[in-house]
């Protein structure tokens, strides 16, 4: 008898308690930024894009939504002819994000991207690249790799030692 | 002539008083249960969401009302209008004001517990009728609830009576002039809330219904508009109730600074709130303790209660 009239007051005092809901379209929900959302491609400090095209995102994908075809420009720098997802597919796990060799590819807080056209979650390129460097500033994949393209030969990477002379005896 | 102009009147007002309190409860219920769970409930449609009442009433209006084709057709169609009609022809002897309401009846009190009986047979005919294994199990369950909580309702009441010496509702009212019924009849009053509680059959006392245990007991195969009649009828079933309460222990339209029927209404409010502040904290009991609760506590207090009652009244009268 007395649990029941305590449970009574319990509810009671619920009345003064704040609210636990979030008023959507006027109020926004507070999400981290490492919210699994909309899926960006993100580019380097110099503006030019992160991404490789590598395909390891198109492998990692369990649903298979991203589809890409990369290419080569004249300086030797890949970059991918064309980036497509397929956003009624996603099921924005981050794999993809994790997979990613240049963090190019991002997950940010982003969710508003409902559509009346199915067709309009295929997402291009041009819809997925973003003019900043999202998560990781001031990462530039082709400074830290190794990897000689026009405009930067080997040894001229950060943090990068010329590289041995195996003609040359000297240690 | 003129009284049963007045008659008429008083029918139209309450009748449409009472279809308008129906639904606007289903949005203060979801409103408040709301509140008491850290929620807002429905607010998006019209001040404060009251317009959610409209957008309700048109969507169980627009449903379509289907028979199931096992169903024992007649009895499946006369059963909601049963709790209906036995709820609304209650209201008919709740005195909202001193001159308000639609009959004096002097058995008054009598009528509202025939009428809340008749109530049980829309439950246990529904159940029949559906010709489904859980409606059948929801009306034997209303059937027994309501058989078993209607005996000691009557006899909570009966301590009222005995102090009043009228079964008249206005005349109850009238007598509580000095000092409210539930001052001296307050087990009278904790035995009757139980009962009504069990009458109305809410929660925590839906075991007709009991949608974890029995679909929706009775009215599992109710849909449309016949579903809204059962709907509708559980919440006329509880301003009933509440109004029944405000009538016979808290005075009923007695109060000062107020018209008497503002006071009719605030009191009715008050129990209806308290009846959706029980749906929010307590669970619902499990079936036969809610039985052998009933005839082996609530029965032999609600005796003891009329015994103590009128042995009090005898020795003072003398």
């Amino acid at each position: 008898m007395f649990s029941v009239l305590r449970s009574i007051w319990i509810v009671l005092k619920h009345t003064f308690r704040k609210r636990e809901t979030v008023q959507y379209p006027e109020e926004k929900p507070d999400l981290s930024p490492r919210y699994r959302g909309r899926i960006v491609l993100s580019r380097d400090p110099d503006g030019g894009e992160r991404c490789v095209g590598c395909y390891l995102c198109a492998v990692a994908c369990p649903v298979d939504c991203i589809s890409l075809q990369a290419t080569e420009d004249e300086n030797g720098r890949r970059y991918p002819e064309f980036f497509r997802i397929n956003f009624s597919r996603c099921i924005y796990c981050g794999y993809c994000e994790d997979a990613c060799p240049t963090y190019a590819i991002q997950l940010t807080p982003d969710f508003e991207m409902a559509e009346y056209d199915r067709n309009n979650l295929v997402y291009e390129k041009e819809d997925l690249l973003i003019s900043g460097e999202g998560k990781y500033p001031g990462y530039h994949f082709y400074k830290v790799a190794g990897l000689a393209i026009g405009g930067k030969d080997k040894g001229e990477a950060q943090n990068e030692e010329e590289p041995v002379d195996i003609h040359s005896l000297m240690p | 002539m003129i009284t049963s102009a007045h008659t008429v009147l008083a029918a139209l007002g309450v009748l449409l008083g009472v279809f308008t309190i129906a639904p606007g409860l289903i949005w203060l219920e979801r409103r408040l249960l709301a509140v008491w769970q850290d929620r807002y409930g429905p607010n998006r449609v019209g001040p404060f969401g009251i317009l959610q009442v409209v957008a309700d009433m048109i969507k169980i209006f627009t449903k379509e009302d289907w028979v199931p084709p096992f169903a024992d057709k007649p009895v499946f169609i006369i059963a909601p209008t049963i709790i209906m009609l036995s709820t609304l022809m209650s209201f008919a002897v709740v005195p909202v004001g001193p001159n308000i309401g639609v009959i004096d009846m002097n058995i008054g009190l009598l009528f509202f517990l025939a009428m809340s009986s008749m109530g049980a047979y829309s439950v246990v005919l529904a159940g029949w009728a559906s010709n489904n294994k859980y409606s059948l199990l929801g009306g034997m369950r209303g059937a027994s609830q309501m058989i078993s909580y209607e005996v000691f309702m009557g006899l909570s009441l009966l301590g009222v009576v005995l102090m009043n010496g009228s079964f008249n509702l206005r005349e109850i009212v009238l007598a509580q002039e000095g000092m409210w019924n539930v001052i001296p009849q307050f087990f009278g009053f904790l035995i009757f809330l139980l009962a009504g509680l069990a009458e109305s059959h809410r929660l925590p006392l839906d075991v007709p219904e009991a949608e974890s245990e029995i679909i929706a007991g009775f009215h599992s195969e109710y849909s449309g508009m016949k579903f809204g009649m059962f709907f509708v009828g559980e919440y006329i079933g509880v301003t009933l109730v509440s109004a029944m309460i405000a009538t016979l222990f808290f005075g009923g339209w007695l109060g000062p600074w107020f018209p008497p029927i503002v006071w009719m209404l605030i009191k009715t409010f008050a129990f209806i709130c308290l009846f959706i502040l029980l749906r929010a904290s307590l669970p619902r009991p499990r079936y036969d303790q809610l039985l052998s609760y009933g005839w082996k506590v609530m029965l032999p207090l609600a005796i003891l209660n009329l015994m103590v009652t009128g042995a009090i009244v005898v020795a003072t009268t003398g």
